[in-house]
């Protein structure tokens, strides 16, 4: 998982440095992600690992690092069944 | 009636403003304008030694530099573009007839070169592309502005006036400038009537990645607002905002520090037709009766 996470990084977060070089507790956002970047890898995160995520997760510290991310989508992928009927 | 209906049955019954038959479009009468001027010069005292360099733009930004400035990202249910017709002799009969007949005649349009302004700082930035001075610049800008929200709030206009000054430097001098300037509107607002509280906000990005964006916004506290309830008490009305844009700008538009850093930015607004609103809501339709304590700071 960490590595596609890290992909999607790569690809979409803006990232002054190589995400696959980044520690997994590194700081996104001192490493250069825009609040627009995080959005992309947001979006780029619920398409990869077929999620949505719930508004009560639409938050910066959701997004701050390789961890809180997986932290986020594990709970989001091992709760499908929680998810929303209809909502994609 | 809900009581934004009613506040504006009696602005329109007191002629401060000429309903346009479209929501959050009117004219303003003798009384409303001469309030929003005067307040105008109010600021203008209470700036008058920042050294503020002056620039009056149209209500349009040229629609390259609107593209570039993301504003279509965050704000794509705003934004109002300028079309015009460029066709035929052949098709200009076709748009005739098909206005004459009440239909959809935007097929004959073509989009031109002009946006309107969505906010009065925005055709500023473009203009820095390069170096700053060693302390950065401070403008003063006054515009016309659109915001496609139709509503019956007369507080929520669709075509409106913001007075801003704009600050472009380094993040270092930006913040405090922002934060002197929200003590000093509070003096401002209070010596008027205003009761105005200070509160964090977000801006109304579109969408579900908007959440989240306003998620950042307010959790960095990039932007404050002075807020009067004017329509409604549970939900007051913004009448100041005080946005701090790090480096969006800078970085967007190529605006470097004299140290050769990318450029910070904050604006400072005035809703210059909420605050003249706000002071008929306060002290009544006829400004001949408002407390002369308002009026001696307003007309001197």
């Amino acid at each position: 998982m960490k590595d596609k996470i890290r992909n999607i990084l790569r690809e979409h977060g803006k990232l002054a440095q190589d995400a696959l070089s980044l520690l997994d507790e590194a700081d996104l956002y001192q490493a250069g992600m825009t609040s627009h970047a995080s959005v992309n890898v947001m979006l780029a995160l619920e398409s990869t690992f077929d999620i949505e995520f719930p508004d009560r997760m639409l938050k910066r510290n959701v997004f701050e690092s390789i961890r809180a991310i997986e932290g986020a989508v594990t709970e989001l992928v091992s709760g499908l069944s929680s998810k929303p009927a209809g909502a994609r | 009636m809900e009581n934004a209906e009613r506040l504006l049955l009696d602005l329109v019954d007191a002629g401060h403003l000429v309903p346009m038959g479209i929501d959050g479009m009117y004219g303003r009468g003798a009384a409303f304008e001469d309030t929003l001027l005067r307040f105008d010069a109010y600021i203008s005292r209470s700036a008058k030694d920042d050294g503020a360099t002056l620039v009056r733009f149209p209500p349009v930004i040229n629609r390259r530099d609107f593209e570039r400035s993301g504003y279509l990202k965050s704000f794509p249910h705003l934004a109002g573009t300028v079309f015009s017709f460029d066709g035929t002799p052949a098709e200009h009969q076709h748009l005739l007839e098909t206005v004459e007949a009440g239909g959809d005649w935007s097929a004959t349009q073509k989009m031109t070169g002009a946006v309107l302004c969505p906010a009065a700082c925005y055709p500023i930035y473009p203009t820095l592309r390069g170096t700053l001075p060693q302390n950065g610049r401070l403008f003063d800008v006054f515009s016309y502005c659109f915001r496609h929200e139709p509503s019956k709030d007369p507080a929520r206009m669709q075509i409106f006036r913001m007075r801003e000054f704009v600050r472009i430097s380094d993040g270092d001098s930006v913040r405090p400038w922002r934060n002197m300037w929200i003590e000093r509107a509070m003096e401002l607002l209070t010596a008027i009537g205003l009761p105005a509280v200070s509160a964090v906000a977000n801006d109304p990005f579109f969408g579900r990645g908007g959440r989240m964006l306003a998620a950042n916004q307010r959790a960095q506290e990039l932007k404050f607002e002075l807020v009067v309830p004017i329509a409604s008490e549970e939900s007051p009305t913004a009448i100041m905002s005080f946005n701090y844009h790090q480096e969006h700008f800078g970085s967007t538009f190529g605006i470097q520090t004299s140290d050769g850093a990318v450029a910070q930015t904050a604006c400072v607004g005035f809703g210059m037709e909420r605050v003249t609103l706000a002071l008929f809501k306060y002290h009544g339709m006829r400004v001949d009766r408002w407390p002369d304590s308002v009026r001696r700071v307003l007309w001197g």
